[in-house]
């Protein structure tokens, strides 16, 4: 554990055993020990998960109780974190669970309840105020009104521009498909637009949003302004373009050649064949790209609280301002957990819609 | 009947298909042979309107093909291509009710039709009807193939090479389902193939294509015995005529009254079977049965070789 007089001051180090009752710490440590073991000699993937699982649920209580003892009652500026030991710990039984889970093979269906259980779970523990001595959670006490509202700003951001990029990339998609001597230029263009830093393409659409906020007062009257969410959301959008566009493209090109040609000699129209055999069997590829998107969304909007758009990053930034690590935590850890449960989501989703697999595609007579 | 009139595709300044011409008899089937870049496919969605011909004109039963729209007029003409072209995230009934459901048939009618179908092409309904095509045999799919391009009763079915991908045992099952089907249903069949004998066993007529020029369309017969160019003679294979010949004709066609105590062949078998036959066993003569098992006749090696020559 780390121990701070107060939220700035460098931390010391206090070993558990200083900390818990004798008990606990040597019960802390057989379960560990015992985890370990398992991860050494038992080969079964169930044992192995139902093994780092404990490990986890033990660690995370023992962080908790040491918090608890730590502080005194009442208490609202001594900081308790965990310590570097804790992480690397987490870390091992993490990748123990998910090589378990990995060699198991559940079914999608299964992967996003497990997903959904271990949320449930760690938010019920929130919610019972477990971990409230935690710096991390002294953190979101403070900061318990603002943390709600820049979540789902936060989401709304990336979902946002997620969905604008769909509905223009998707169309462009199927153009370039059609009209293969768009790709070179369309892909190319947002190649280019890709490989610009995010604060740079912030600062280069600052310029064109302010100047339109100044002579359209209807823009400036929905919020378009030249720093805040309008440049963040522009700027996301067009990241998210080449994925969706890319995806789109590639997609379609793998639908098996024969199987569009029966479908217009049989005597579908182009927008039969389109909407009832290209789009489906393009789908997986498709919805992949969307993952892709989303999840580099979730991480890139926290760079949107530098131009004021507001978003879990404000954390971050104000907790680097402030050398606060706990506060930069608050806002990095719902980051990395938004991210890895939108990826575990449309994983399964296109898991479900590959069931079929596809011939490959055929060369023309 | 398919009248086809003066054909051409032009791409830029390559000519593809070049002024070619020929009848289609109704319940017949005719083949289109040639080398790969001939432009015998060219031809064949032409007739269905994959490709807009640059001049000329088809007529189907008199009717200028271009007089409805392009999907329409695909709605009534079956189509079926090599690797069968299926929907890979259909199942079997599904694609085989592709085109009823275009034409908005009621859903009784397609599932009977599916139904009869399905019992056709030796596709167990109870087995195979929500099948998805990559759990199904290659000859399996190939037949799922023919059936969605036969569901909705058309008149006239194109084919491109449908046999291309599959083995030569199932090859063969797969040619003599198609004999039945068209001696069943009557339906006018136009199929391309780049091989001599398939075309020689499947077609009524035969038509010759090379570097987009139509050569010849004639009975098989004839382009073996009159070729009308050296390469309909290349084509058709200069140094075993002869036995492409005998293998147009059957014994029964061929058998001529008297017994025989030499082997006994069936009345459907070919003249080259029979020969073949006979060279193997060393007699001089076959006896022919009928379907029903009584003689029908007798074949001498002397007969058969006489059927040989032009």
């Amino acid at each position: 554990m780390v121990f701070k007089t107060n939220r700035i001051m460098p931390g010391e180090p206090r070993g558990l055993q200083q900390v818990l009752p004798a008990w606990a710490a040597l019960g802390f440590q057989a379960v560990l020990l015992l985890t370990a073991a398992v991860a050494v000699g038992v080969a079964d993937a169930k044992r192995r998960l139902i093994a780092a699982l404990g490990g986890v649920t033990v660690l995370a209580l023992a962080v908790a109780a040491a918090a608890n003892a730590l502080t005194p009652a009442g208490d609202k500026v001594i900081r308790v974190a965990p310590g570097a030991a804790f992480w690397v710990l987490l870390i091992c039984l993490g990748l123990l669970a998910t090589d378990a889970i990995t060699r198991m093979r559940p079914g999608p269906l299964v992967r996003v309840l497990l997903l959904a259980l271990a949320i449930a779970i760690a938010g019920a523990a929130l919610a019972q105020g477990t971990f409230d001595n935690l710096s991390v959670m002294r953190e979101y006490a403070v900061n318990a009104g603002r943390f709600p509202v820049e979540l789902w700003r936060h989401i709304w951001l990336a979902g946002g521009s997620l969905i604008a990029a769909v509905i223009v990339g998707m169309p462009l998609g199927i153009l370039c498909h059609r009209a293969p001597r768009l790709q070179p230029p369309v892909l190319g263009t947002l190649n280019i637009i890709q490989t610009i830093p995010a604060i740079a393409l912030f600062g280069i659409l600052m310029a064109p949003l302010g100047a339109l906020a100044a002579r359209l007062p209807a823009a400036a009257a929905l919020g378009i302004r030249g720093i805040g969410a309008a440049p963040a959301v522009v700027a996301l959008f067009l990241y998210s373009l080449l994925p969706i566009v890319a995806n789109t493209v590639v997609g379609l090109r793998r639908v098996s050649h024969a199987a569009v040609d029966a479908a217009l000699g049989v005597g579908m129209t182009p927008r039969q064949v389109l909407s009832g055999i290209e789009l489906p069997l393009a789908l997986p590829v498709i919805i992949t790209g969307i993952r892709v998107v989303l999840v580099q969304n979730i991480g890139m909007v926290t760079v949107a609280a530098l131009i004021g758009g507001g978003g879990l990053g404000t954390f971050v930034f104000q907790g680097i301002g402030q050398t606060a690590v706990d506060l930069v935590l608050l806002g990095a850890i719902p980051i990395v957990v938004l991210a890895f449960s939108a990826s575990v989501l449309l994983d399964a989703l296109v898991e479900v819609l590959d069931r079929t697999p596809f011939t490959a595609p055929e060369s023309a007579p | 009947m398919i009248q086809i009139e003066g054909l051409t595709k032009q791409y830029g300044a390559t000519t593809v298909v070049d002024r070619v011409s020929f009848n289609v008899e109704r319940n017949s089937i005719a083949v289109i042979v040639g080398t790969s870049g001939s432009g015998k496919s060219t031809l064949l969605r032409m007739i269905n309107r994959l490709v807009e011909p640059t001049a000329g004109r088809v007529l189907l039963d008199g009717a200028d093909t271009r007089s409805e729209p392009a999907h329409l007029l695909r709605r009534r003409i079956g189509y079926a291509i090599q690797g069968h072209g299926l929907f890979p995230h259909r199942t079997v009934v599904e694609n085989v009710a592709t085109v009823p459901r275009l034409l908005g048939w009621p859903e009784a009618r397609i599932r009977s039709r599916v139904h009869e179908l399905m019992e056709v092409f030796q596709l167990d309904p109870g087995l195979y009807a929500n099948a998805f095509p990559h759990q199904l045999s290659g000859g399996q799919q190939q037949r799922v193939g023919v059936a969605r391009a036969l569901a909705a009763e058309p008149a006239v079915l194109l084919m491109d090479e449908p046999f291309g991908a599959l083995d030569p045992i199932i090859r063969a099952k797969a040619q003599e389902d198609l004999l039945g089907i068209q001696r069943r249903f009557g339906t006018t069949m136009v199929l391309v193939t780049h091989d001599m004998d398939e075309a020689f066993h499947l077609g009524e007529r035969v038509a010759v294509m090379s570097q987009g020029r139509l050569l010849q369309y004639d009975r098989p017969a004839v382009l073996l015995t009159h070729p009308a160019d050296p390469f309909v003679a290349r084509m058709t294979g200069i140094t075993d005529r002869a036995m492409k010949l005998l293998a147009l004709t059957t014994a029964g066609e061929a058998a001529l009254p008297g017994g025989s105590d030499g082997p006994r062949v069936a009345s459907s078998a070919s003249l080259r079977e029979v020969l073949s036959e006979l060279l193997w066993s060393g007699a001089a003569s076959a006896l022919v049965l009928g379907e029903d098992g009584a003689p029908r006749g007798q074949l001498t090696v002397a007969a058969i070789l006489a059927r040989g020559r032009p």
